[in-house]
């Protein structure tokens, strides 16, 4: 029992307009056709999106864990790029 | 992403440096995604887990599947569909999940079609009656809510939102299993028979549906330390005897377990033993319908052969046809 390998999808749905498309997760179809078509049946049977977006799970390339601290750490000691690092006098409300 | 990429399983025990960091993450109730480190044993845990789970939501289409075309009513029968799809793409939730460790969706499938695998006893029990249904969604829909919930914060991220997805679906199932059962317990005197028979002979498979007891069972110790699980087998299983004894009372229906009384002291419904032999013959194979079951998705399986293979070809042409046209 060889079964051929159906390509994964990971599938993004835009809940309501205004808002970005969200991963929720992902399904196997033969072609993107298919794939739109599987994604509005596992992810949408209760109104849950306006727009689908299906991508082949092998074009996406994700950061590796492991450089986790080498891609994210230096942001921790940049304090001064959130506006709470100012001084702002009491008489001055609003800024 | 999510099933591609994987780190090549890293061989590791639980004191290894890796080993104690994984467990601080877990104790620090972080969430452990596809490609992080993580123990082997978790990892062989969770696909195992992960995959009878989804197993149960495809076998679990079955019995109810075959009350769809004699549903009593138009109503009826559009919840009935609807729950039996929700089980399907529950399925194909928790496959997805378990995909994300390494495992392929045929390597899956196939497990389950050579029998393999295991899938929840409760759904090698035949459906008789219409009650059937109702008792179903009441207890084997209300059983697996308590078991699914304490899942939505489990340590393994896919699993973890595929369970609250998988939850909130869950709800109306049971309700509308609740409702069936209301319309027959008021009913006619025919009617109240077939609730209370339904009730009979569902109660006992639904209590063995959340495993051997604690003293028994293999893998929960592992599985309680890695937060996959939260609350012991037995402990839930009491919870559900607490919240349905009630309910079943408001029906005025009684319960096949003369041992069934309520401790005042504690608060809790204790209840007669169970009979773990008939749980253990209808895991390994021997209940009323495990071959019917089987057989069943065998054949679903095989029938769809061709529609998968016309479907990979075409996609294959137009990848071709493409490739031409852009040259
Ligand atoms: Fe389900
Ligand atoms: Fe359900």
């Amino acid at each position: 029992m060889a079964e051929p390998a159906t390509p994964l999808w990971e599938v993004f749905i835009r809940a309501r307009t205004g808002l970005a498309h969200r991963h929720v997760g992902s399904v196997h179809a033969a072609d993107a056709t298919l794939a739109l078509q599987a994604a509005r049946d596992v992810y949408t049977r209760r109104g849950e999106g306006l727009s689908i977006w299906v991508v082949p799970s092998d074009a996406i390339t994700a950061s590796d864990p492991t450089d986790k601290d080498m891609l994210f750490e230096p942001t921790a000691s940049k304090i001064y790029r959130h506006p709470t690092f100012y001084e702002v006098p009491d008489e001055v409300d609003n800024m | 992403m999510y099933s591609q990429a994987l780190n090549a399983p890293a061989l590791a025990t639980d004191d290894s440096e890796a080993g104690q960091r994984f467990q601080a993450r877990i104790e620090a109730e972080e969430r452990i995604e596809p490609n992080d480190w993580m123990p082997e044993a978790y990892r062989r845990t969770l696909i195992r887990q992960i995959s009878q789970h989804a197993h149960s939501e495809i076998v679990g289409m079955l019995p109810e599947g075959n009350w769809i075309t004699r549903a009593p009513t138009l109503r009826r029968k559009a919840a009935l569909l609807a729950k039996v799809q929700d089980e399907g793409g529950h399925g194909l939730y928790l496959y997805a999940a378990a995909e994300t460790l390494g495992v392929s969706r045929e390597e899956l499938v196939e497990q389950l079609l050579t029998g393999r695998a295991k899938y929840s006893s409760i759904f090698n029990y035949p459906t008789l009656s219409w009650a059937d249904i109702g008792a179903i969604g009441w207890l084997v829909d209300g059983a697996a809510i308590m078991n699914q919930i304490p899942l939505c914060r489990c340590s393994y991220g896919p699993y973890a939102r595929a369970m609250i997805r998988i939850c909130k679906e869950e709800s109306f199932h049971q309700r509308q299993g609740f409702e069936i059962m209301t319309v027959l317990a008021r009913g006619t005197d025919d009617q109240k028979a077939m609730a209370q028979d339904a009730l009979n002979r569902w109660w006992w498979p639904s209590l063995m549906m959340f495993g051997p007891p604690d003293a028994q069972s293999q893998h929960s110790d592992a599985s309680m330390r890695w937060k996959i699980k939260r609350f012991t087998n037995d402990s839930l299983r009491q919870k559900f005897v607490d919240a349905t004894v009630p309910q079943g009372h408001y029906l005025g229906l009684g319960f096949p377990d003369p041992e069934l009384r309520l401790n005042e002291a504690t608060g809790h419904w204790e209840f007669g033993a169970i009979d773990w032999d008939e749980f253990r013959r209808v895991l390994a194979g021997d209940g009323p319908c495990n071959r019917e079951r089987l057989t069943a998705r065998q054949r679903a399986h095989e029938d769809g052969a061709w529609v998968r293979e016309a479907a990979l070809a075409y996609a294959a042409k137009g990848r071709n046809g493409r490739t031409r046209a852009a040259a």
